[in-house]
């Protein structure tokens, strides 16, 4: 069967959290990508969307850093992130960002145009279906906020994962509820974040899965933090690595076997 | 009020402490949400009609000057007066006056922020002529002597059981003398209470959810038909309403109806309805004999044409607090004035400065759920940010805060320089984290490890990792 996308140059945008924290979630979209028929790029200059600067009020800094990942990312056909929320970052607010300047502002649409989530780019767009993936797992997958509302990210991660072997969805109550990690907010106001994510994994632990995924590192880091710290023993893992057929890495902040 | 925003952290940790309104809040979350979702669904045309709300108001704020005119001259038409005050005192002085002008003693009220918003109870108190709440759940606070936590359910805080000892405490003077517990005899008391009231009243104030432009009437709705009572049993009625709330026509109000009650409690509308159009007619069997419209300003002016301009749509459902998980978790009176939620942390920062309400627009995770449930789609969270930009050119706010964006900006912004230093950290929180994956303690940043474990890095980036494999 031929792939619509066969050969077709992608840079990926790695995301700050994905290079420092967990590497293999970009291995684990490489490998996608690369199985979907596409060439992956991975630009050298890239660094971070700028949603810490945007979020915090600093429209100065961020504007300089997506500058940069404009540049960085100028001429590939497609631009995919494992991150509904760095891809809702560069698609939704780069073009806010740059209203008032008119060369920017075509410059930020025009990346806005080419820039994809993940899971919605490899269902939607690159026609990918997992190939002889097995995980027999109970899994629930948590709507991050970002994902859901900026990227419309809702149906293709279940599709998908409706496609691995053996692998059975659960779905959660209030999945769609924000996990309480919101970037410098779990920081700032971190006792408000840990309501949140107390509410979020009593829905998760209720499930009864094995396993939590979710499209975005953020929102998993957060949710695996707060369960190890309380003791749970429900695995955490990003979706892209369960659709690669690394459901079997150790989950996030599991250590390595 | 007094104004509580800047120890939003504090009065926050205290509300998560208190069972009660933790169970108060779980009904919040549950009920409402729930009620709005199934409304939306059973209504295909919803997304529609929140685009036509939207775009009503919008064209209201555009010719705001022109409909308040006519609003005004069609009250005056119909035998009333229009009230114009620029400021909270210009507006309690203006009421205060036309009580005194009927020699009132007690007054009795409709549900409306505006009177929250201008602290018109204690004023009134305090120029002896006393106020008596209609609303279930303002009564409510008005005997707990609280400000409303919830911009339709201003009660929404307290138990059933707090109820039974609020009433058991205030009316014994009427006879009550046992602890009633069951809620249907509970509102049977406070109804008996009340209708004693509205006789005796010498003025009825309500607020108004629309100033109807081509009719020069003003409208509520309610729940209760306690505003109905308010507004046609005293001899003088007093609207008091925001500018905003204008609307050209009949037909507009009920097109921005449709979306109301449904965002608000899930109903299809809301029980009572109440058009009022200037005093008794001389055919008129009943109603007040004075009509009065005290128009606020209230700081409202100065956001047309700004970025604040599209708070100016708000329609006071409530529905981006029923879907806040911030609300969720601290309750109303964390916010510390009138307005709490999302539509509280946009509006009060210009409305009581933004160095006291601070806190407001930067406790949210930006989740993005009122924005999706606003029905006149006001980008909530875009104004939030609005004031995170305004507080950070202003350098207000804390500045370890500051410090840490600006450092981590000026790595950001230069990839060789930021690569090295990622390079490093990896491996030092990997040492930090032994063979057992995650962090428990940081030196710095204890946000995150108050709460929760840090789940440590691989020990190489993926930059890194990435260039080894491609060969570089």
């Amino acid at each position: 069967m031929s792939k619509p996308l066969e050969n077709v140059e992608v840079a990926l945008f790695v995301t700050c959290l994905v290079d420092i924290n967990r590497p293999s979630v970009g291995f684990a979209a490489v490998k996608l990508l690369e199985e979907a028929g596409c060439r992956v790029v991975v630009p050298d200059a890239q660094t971070c969307c700028g949603q810490p600067a945007y979020n915090s009020g600093d429209r100065k800094s961020t504007k300089d850093i997506a500058k940069n990942v404009i540049r960085a990312f100028k001429g590939y056909r497609y631009v995919v992130a494992p991150s509904g929320s760095c891809a809702g970052m560069i698609k939704k607010h780069y073009p806010e960002l740059f209203a008032d300047d008119p060369d920017m502002l075509l410059e930020a649409e025009e990346l806005a145009a080419r820039t994809h989530e993940l899971v919605s780019f490899l269902n939607d767009i690159a026609d990918f279906e997992p190939d002889d993936v097995k995980l027999d797992k109970k899994i629930t997958y948590h709507d991050s906020c970002s994902s859901l509302r900026e990227m419309k990210v809702k149906q293709q991660p279940r599709e998908l994962l409706g496609e691995v072997d053996d692998l059975e969805l659960i779905e959660a109550e209030d999945r769609e509820a924000c996990c309480g990690f919101g970037g410098t907010f779990c920081i700032k106001y971190s006792e408000i974040s840990e309501e949140m994510v107390d509410q979020k994994i009593s829905n998760l632990l209720a499930t009864k899965a094995d396993i939590v995924t979710a499209g975005d590192l953020g929102c998993l880091m957060n949710i695996a933090g707060r369960l190890s710290r309380k003791g749970h023993k429900m695995k955490v893992l990003h979706i892209a690595e369960i659709l690669a057929g690394m459901g079997d890495n150790p989950g996030i902040g599991e250590g390595q076997k | 009020m007094q104004v509580t925003s800047r120890k939003f952290k504090e009065n926050a940790h205290d509300a998560m402490q208190d069972e009660n309104l933790r169970a108060a809040l779980g009904r919040v979350k549950q009920g409402f949400t729930t009620a709005r979702a199934n409304a939306a669904a059973e209504l295909p045309e919803f997304e529609d009609l929140r685009d036509q709300a939207r775009d009503i108001k919008d064209h209201v704020l555009e010719n705001l000057d022109y409909y308040l005119e006519y609003f005004e001259q069609k009250v005056i038409e119909a035998g009333g007066q229009v009230h114009w005050c620029s400021t909270a005192k210009e507006a309690r002085e203006t009421i205060l006056k036309i009580c005194r002008d009927v020699d009132a003693k007690t007054v009795t009220k409709g549900k409306s922020m505006i009177t929250e918003e201008i602290g018109l109870n204690k004023f009134l108190e305090s120029q002896g002529v006393e106020p008596i709440e209609t609303d279930l759940g303002e009564y409510i606070i008005q005997l707990a002597d609280e400000p409303p936590s919830h911009i339709i359910g201003p009660a929404v805080h307290k138990t059933k059981e707090q109820v039974t000892e609020l009433f058991y405490e205030h009316h014994q003077q009427y006879g009550y003398t046992e602890r009633e517990e069951d809620p249907e005899k509970l509102v049977g008391e406070a109804r008996a209470v009340l209708r004693h009231k509205y006789v005796t009243a010498d003025v009825g104030i309500t607020g108004a959810n629309f100033l109807v432009a081509e009719t020069g009437s003003t409208a509520i709705v309610t729940n209760e038909g306690n505003g109905d009572l308010t507004q046609s049993l005293a001899k003088t009625h007093i609207a008091v309403a925001s500018i905003e709330k204008v609307i050209p026509t009949l037909e507009d109000v009920s097109t921005v109806m449709r979306v109301l009650a449904r965002s608000a409690t899930g109903q299809e509308m809301s029980v009572y309805t109440t058009f009022s159009t200037g005093p008794k007619r001389d055919d008129d069997i009943d109603g007040p004999e004075n009509f009065h419209v005290v128009l606020l300003d209230g700081g409202r002016s100065e956001m047309i044409g700004t970025e604040l301009q599209e708070l100016l749509r708000c329609i006071r459902c409530g529905a981006c607090m029923n879907h806040c998980p911030v609300y969720h978790a601290v309750g109303g009176h964390s916010y510390g004035w009138v307005y709490p939620g999302p539509i509280g942390a946009a509006l009060n920062p210009q409305m009581v400065g933004i160095e006291e309400a601070i806190h407001l627009p930067n406790a949210s995770s930006f989740c993005g759920r009122c924005e999706e449930v606003c029905p006149v789609r006001i980008p909530l969270p875009k104004i939030l940010r609005y004031w995170r930009e305004k507080s950070f050119e202003q350098q207000i706010g804390p500045k370890p805060q500051r410090w840490g964006i600006e450092i981590w900006g000026f790595f950001a912004k230069r990839p060789w320089i930021y690569r090295l230093m990622t390079k490093t950290a990896v491996r030092a929180l990997k040492l930090m984290s032994g063979k057992k994956g995650k962090i428990r303690s940081l030196p710095f940043n204890n946000g995150w490890t108050a709460v929760r474990d840090l789940p440590a890095p691989e020990g190489a980036t993926f930059m890194e990792q990435w260039k080894k494999r491609e060969g570089k």
